[in-house]
C-alpha cells in the first residue's frame, strides 16, 4: 500500500474556480485509477490561490495481475477456425488447452496479464489529465503549449515516497513545492502528505479551504466583537476571500461617518463587491456601522498600520466618489432627468427609455383601476418617475442600485412614501422567492414596468424561444403573476390591459402552470379551467385549486371516471350518429328509476353549480358536481344505454350528454388525465 | 504611508524613471509615446503588432491615454479624461514575471513584506482590437496598481508564443505611493512643481472640446475617411500605417460618444468596424512578415 500525493503549483487560481477544480482533480485522477483497477483509501482535494493538491491513501502499489480464460472454437473445428482464434488471443497452437465441457470438446485460451506498477499507471494517466483539465477557460504561456487556469509552475507527485516519473508542458514531477510567496520564499522538499501539509503550515500556507475560512470567521467575530459590533456574516464572500489568500489575516478599518448619509446599499455594494470587505452593523440599531473587516494575505512587518490605512485609503476615495454622485445627483430634479431618457434607445422597435416612461405613466394610471385603494395619481407619478435615476451619476456607476436610487431622490424631493417606495419596487418581484410588493401605488407600477415590457416585445414578435430569452421575458411574466395572485387582483388582461397581443395570454398560462406546478398543482387542471375562457388569474387558480381538491377525493376520482366513461360513450354514438347529443332530456320517456333520479340530480347540481360559480365558491361548485357520483354510478350499473328503442337510447345519449354539459360548466373535464 | 516622508517621497517623474531604469536592466527596449492619441497603451504598435509573431520582443514605455468620456473639467480628484500609463510587454512571457513585476513594485517602494499584493482575477478583452488574455488586477492594500495580461490573441490570432502585458495606471499608483487623494495634488518634481500646475488647465480645456465644441459633423467625416485610408493602405500592404488610422478611428470613435451622438445599437456597429481595421492590419502584418496565421 502507499499514499499518493499530488500538487499541481500554478500562479494564482481566481478563487470561485478553486472549489470546483480540486473537486475535478479528485473525480479524474479517482477515475483514472479505477480503470486500472485501482482503488484506494480515503481521497482528499484541496485548493489555495496557488495550489490544487490531491492525496489518496493506501493505494496498491501495483495492478493485480489478470488471468482471463477465453473459450475458443471445438477442438475438431476446421483449422482456419483455430488460426482465427488464435490471432486474437495472440497465442499459438501448442499454448491452447483442450478441455471437455457438457457440449463436446473445446479449446481454451488462458491470457496472464502481468501487473503494472501504480506509478506507471499515474505516470500515463496525470500528463493527460492535466492537458485535457476541464478549466472554463485555459491560457497557454511563454512558448509552450500546455493551458492551465494561470502557467502551471511545478508539479509534486509522490507515490509512497518515491517521485512518480513523469513531465508535461517541459515541467517534470518532483519532491518540492512552495510556501507563502511573501512570508516564506523558496522551495523545500516533502516525503508524504503529513509532512507536506505540516512544512506548508510552517511555511505560511493553511492548505484547507475550510480552515481558512474558519479561521476567517473567527477572527472576524473576535475583531467585531473587540469593537462592540455585529460582523456581518456572508458565506459568498467568506469563500471568495478564503480563496485569495492562503494566510489570511483579518483586520478592521474604518471610515468618515459621514460617509454614512449614503445609501446603506451603494456602501455595501462598494466594501463587499469592489473591495472584499465585510461589514459591520451596530448592534442595537442594526445600522451600518463605519467600520470594515478586510482580509490580508500577510502578517506585515509593521504589524499592520501601512495595510490598514492603505485600505481604508482606498475605500475613502471609493466612498468619496460615490458621495460626490450623491450629491451632485441631489441638485436635480427627477423631473429634470425626464428628458434624457429620450436620448436611451431601449429597443430600436420600441422607442426610447422616454417613451417607455410614458407608457408605462398611463399603463400605471389605468392600472390603479384595478388595485383597492390605489391613488391613480401617485401611480403615475411614480410611473412616469421611475426610470430618471437610469441617467443619474449613481446608477452609472452602480447599475445594481437602479430603484433605491430613485427612491432616495423622490424622498428627499418631498415626494410621498408611496411614491418612492414604488419607484424602489417597480423590478419587484426579481424572482420566484424576492419580496413581491404588496403596497398599492407600489404594485401598480411595478405592474406597468413588466406589462409594458412584455405587451411590448410580444408585439413586436420578440418571444422566448427554448434556448433563449434575452430580454428575461418569463421572468416579467412570472412576476405579473406573483402580484396579480398574491395581492389578489382581479385583471382580465386581454380586455383590461391596453394593446394586448393574442399570443401573449398563452405565454402567462405557461408561465402560470410553471409557477403553480411549484405549489403541487396539475398542468392538466389549469387547462381545465382555461379552457373556460377566463384570464383573470385569480379566478383560475382558485377554480383551479378548488378542482385539484375535488378530484383528489373519492367522490372527485369515482366522478371522474363516470364522466369518461359518458363522454367516451357520446364519441362512439355520435361519431356513429353522425350528430352531437346536446338536446334537453325528454322526462316523459324515461323509465327506469336510476335515470330518473339522474335526470333530477343533473338538473339540481347544474343550477347548484351555477349559482356557486356566480358567488366564486368554488368549493360549493364542486361539492353540487359530488351529489352526481351516486346517481351515475346507479344509472351506469342499471341501465343499458343503447336501448333497442331507438327514442329512449336517444335519449338516455341526451341524458348523458346532460352530464357532460353540466360538468363541463365547471370545468372542461375532459381535458383531465387519469 | 511610512514613505511619505518629505525626503524620501517619490515624484511622479520619479516612479516613471524608476520602472524604466528597472525594466531597461531586464533587458527592454526603452521607447517613448507613440505619437497618436489612444484609449490605452495596449494600442501602441509595440504592443499590438509586436504580440503577433514568433519573434522574441521586451519593451517598456509610457503611454498617454485619452478617455474622452472620463473627462470631469479638472473637478474631480480621481477621473482624467488625459492620463498616463505605463506598458511593459515581454514576449515569450517569462516564467519568473510575476517575480519582475513584484520587482518593479518594490523599486518604488511597495515592497511585499509591510504591503498586501494580491493577484486578483481580471480577464482582458478588447473588442475594438479582437483581443483578449488572462491575467489579473493586482491590489496593494486594496488599491488597484496595475493590469497584468497574458494575451492569448490579438487582431483574432492566436499568440504564439505568448506575450505578458503589465499596465501600471502611473497616477493612481503615484497617488497611493505619494500618499495624496487628489491627483492634481501628486508631485510631479521634486521642485515644487505638483500635477495640477502640470495638467489641471488641460483637463479644462480638453473636458469642453470632449463634450460641448468637438464638431461632430467633421468627426463622423474623419472616421469614414480613416476608414477608407486604411483599406486603401492594407491594399499597398501597409500593414503600419493601415493600422495607424485604425487608431485614430478608434479615437475619433471615443470623441464621438464622448459627443453623446452614438445610440446604443449604433455603438456596436462603431466597434465592429474599428475591429474588422484592426483585424485586417494584423493580417497585413502577418502577411508581410511572411508568418503562418
Amino acid at each position: 500500500m502507499a499514499d499518493l500525493l499530488l500538487e499541481l503549483f500554478s500562479e494564482e487560481i481566481p478563487a470561485r474556480l478553486q472549489k470546483k477544480a480540486s473537486d475535478d482533480l479528485a473525480r479524474l485522477v479517482s477515475d483514472a485509477l479505477a480503470d486500472a483497477g485501482l482503488t484506494g483509501g480515503k481521497a482528499e482535494a484541496f485548493a489555495t490561490p496557488r495550489r490544487l493538491t490531491l492525496t489518496i491513501a493506501d493505494l496498491p502499489t501495483e495492478t493485480p495481475d489478470v488471468s482471463e480464460e477465453r473459450r475458443g472454437p471445438r477442438a475438431d473445428a476446421p483449422d482456419k477456425a483455430i488460426e482465427g482464434f488464435l490471432r486474437g488471443v495472440g497465442l499459438t497452437r501448442d499454448q491452447l488447452e483442450v478441455r471437455e465441457t457438457p457440449k463436446g470438446e473445446f479449446l481454451f485460451a488462458v491470457i496472464e496479464k502481468k501487473g503494472v506498477k501504480t506509478a506507471e499507471v499515474l505516470a500515463t494517466a496525470l500528463p493527460e489529465i492535466i492537458r485535457t483539465f476541464p478549466w472554463p477557460k485555459a491560457q497557454r504561456w511563454g512558448a509552450g503549449d500546455l493551458r492551465w487556469i494561470r502557467p502551471l509552475q511545478s508539479i509534486l507527485c509522490l507515490l509512497g515516497g518515491a517521485v512518480v516519473d513523469f513531465t508535461v508542458g517541459g515541467i517534470a514531477a518532483g519532491d518540492s513545492t512552495e510556501g507563502h510567496r511573501f512570508m516564506a520564499p523558496g522551495r523545500f522538499a516533502v516525503t508524504d502528505f503529513t509532512d507536506y501539509r505540516r512544512k506548508l503550515l510552517d511555511a505560511k500556507v493553511i492548505l484547507d479551504p475550510a480552515r481558512r475560512m474558519t479561521l476567517i470567521a473567527d477572527s472576524c467575530q473576535t475583531l467585531a466583537s473587540a469593537a462592540g459590533l455585529d460582523w456581518v456574516r456572508d458565506e459568498g464572500l467568506l469563500a471568495e476571500v478564503a480563496g485569495l489568500c492562503e494566510w489570511p489575516v483579518p483586520m478592521l478599518g474604518g471610515f468618515a461617518p459621514a460617509f454614512l448619509a449614503v445609501p446603506e446599499e451603494v456602501l455595501i455594494l462598494k466594501m463587499k463587491h469592489d473591495q472584499k470587505y465585510f461589514v459591520l452593523r451596530d448592534k442595537a440599531t442594526g445600522k451600518l456601522a463605519p467600520k470594515f473587516i478586510f482580509t490580508a494575505n500577510i502578517e506585515p512587518r509593521d504589524g499592520g498600520t501601512l495595510v490598514t490605512s492603505g485600505n481604508e485609503r482606498v475605500l475613502a476615495a471609493r466612498l468619496a466618489d460615490a458621495q460626490f454622485f450623491y450629491e451632485t445627483d441631489k441638485k436635480t430634479k427627477l423631473a429634470d432627468l425626464l428628458p434624457k431618457l429620450d436620448d436611451i434607445v431601449f429597443h430600436a422597435k420600441l422607442g426610447t427609455v422616454g417613451d417607455r416612461a410614458r407608457r408605462m405613466e398611463a399603463l400605471a394610471r389605468h392600472l390603479a383601476d384595478f388595485i383597492p385603494g390605489c391613488d391613480a395619481e401617485d401611480a403615475a407619478t411614480a410611473a412616469r418617475l421611475a426610470k430618471a435615476d437610469l441617467v443619474t451619476g449613481m446608477v452609472g456607476e452602480i447599475a445594481e442600485v437602479q430603484g433605491l436610487m430613485g427612491a432616495d431622490y423622490a424622498r428627499h424631493e418631498g415626494y410621498s412614501d408611496a411614491v418612492a417606495d414604488a419607484i424602489a419596487d417597480q423590478y419587484s418581484p426579481k424572482g420566484p422567492s424576492d419580496r413581491c410588493p404588496t403596497t398599492p401605488v407600489s404594485i401598480a407600477v411595478a405592474l406597468a414596468e413588466k406589462l409594458d415590457t412584455l405587451v411590448g416585445f410580444f408585439a413586436i414578435g420578440e418571444k422566448p424561444t427554448g434556448s433563449g430569452d434575452p430580454y428575461a421575458l418569463r421572468r416579467a411574466a412570472l412576476g405579473v403573476i406573483r402580484l396579480v395572485l398574491e395581492n389578489g387582483l382581479r385583471i382580465n388582461l386581454e380586455k383590461d390591459v391596453p394593446d394586448w397581443p393574442a399570443d401573449l395570454s398563452g405565454f402567462f398560462i405557461d408561465r402560470l402552470k410553471v409557477q403553480q406546478r411549484d405549489k403541487g398543482i396539475r398542468h392538466d387542471l389549469i387547462d381545465a379551467v382555461v379552457a373556460k375562457g377566463s384570464d383573470d388569474l385569480v379566478w383560475i387558480t382558485a377554480l383551479t385549486s378548488a378542482l385539484s381538491d375535488f378530484v383528489a377525493t373519492d367522490d372527485g376520482a369515482n366522478l371522474l371516471a363516470g364522466y369518461k366513461r359518458a363522454s367516451n360513450i357520446l364519441a362512439i354514438e355520435e361519431k356513429k350518429d353522425g350528430c352531437r347529443y346536446s338536446d334537453p332530456v325528454n322526462t316523459d320517456l324515461l323509465a327506469e328509476e336510476s335515470e330518473k333520479a339522474l335526470a333530477e340530480a343533473l338538473a339540481v347540481a347544474r343550477t347548484a353549480a351555477a349559482e356557486a360559480l356566480e358567488t366564486e365558491d368554488f368549493a360549493a361548485a364542486m361539492t353540487a358536481l359530488a351529489a352526481l357520483r351516486a346517481p351515475i354510478d346507479a344509472f351506469f350499473d342499471g341501465v343499458k344505454v343503447n336501448a333497442d328503442d331507438a327514442n329512449v337510447r336517444a335519449n338516455r345519449l341526451a341524458l348523458l350528454g346532460e352530464i357532460r354539459h353540466t360538468m363541463n360548466h365547471v370545468a372542461d373535464f375532459s381535458v383531465i388525465e387519469g | 504611508m511610512a514613505e511619505a516622508s518629505p525626503d524620501t517621497i517619490l515624484s511622479f517623474q520619479e516612479i516613471i524613471m524608476r520602472l524604466q531604469a528597472y525594466w531597461a536592466r531586464h533587458g527592454c527596449v526603452i521607447l517613448q509615446p507613440y505619437d497618436l492619441e489612444m484609449g490605452a497603451g495596449t494600442f501602441h504598435t509595440a504592443t499590438t503588432l509586436r504580440a503577433l509573431g514568433p519573434d522574441a520582443w521586451n519593451a517598456a514605455f509610457v503611454q498617454p491615454c485619452r478617455r474622452p468620456t472620463d473627462g470631469r473639467y479638472g473637478e474631480n480628484p480621481n477621473r482624467l479624461q488625459h492620463y498616463y500609463q505605463f506598458q511593459v510587454i515581454l514576449k515569450p512571457s517569462p516564467d519568473n514575471m510575476q517575480d519582475l513585476y513584484l520587482g518593479s513594485l518594490a523599486e518604488i517602494g511597495l515592497t511585499a513584506d509591510s504591503h498586501d499584493l494580491r493577484f486578483v482575477e481580471d480577464d482582458w478583452e478588447s473588442p475594438t482590437l479582437g483581443a483578449w488574455g488572462l491575467g489579473w488586477e493586482v491590489w496593494c492594500d486594496g488599491m488597484e496598481v496595475s493590469q497584468y495580461t497574458y494575451f492569448q490573441q490579438m487582431g483574432g490570432y492566436d499568440c504564439k508564443p505568448v506575450s505578458g502585458e503589465l499596465t501600471y495606471g502611473l497616477e493612481r499608483l503615484a497617488m497611493f505611493v505619494q500618499g495624496v487623494d487628489n491627483v492634481y495634488d501628486l508631485a510631479y518634481n521634486d521642485a515644487g512643481m505638483s500635477y495640477g500646475d502640470v495638467f489641471l488647465e488641460n483637463e479644462r480645456q480638453q473636458s469642453a472640446y470632449n463634450f460641448e465644441v468637438a464638431s461632430t459633423e467633421k468627426l463622423f467625416a474623419d472616421f469614414k475617411a480613416a476608414q477608407d485610408e486604411s483599406a486603401a493602405l492594407i491594399e499597398a500592404k501597409l500593414p503600419i500605417p493601415a493600422y495607424e488610422q485604425c487608431v485614430k478611428a478608434s479615437h475619433i470613435f471615443n470623441l464621438l460618444d464622448a459627443r453623446g451622438v452614438i445610440s446604443v445599437t449604433e455603438r456596436q456597429a462603431y466597434i465592429l468596424r474599428v475591429r474588422d481595421m484592426a483585424k485586417a492590419s494584423c493580417a497585413a502584418w502577418i502577411a508581410k512578415n511572411g508568418w503562418e496565421a
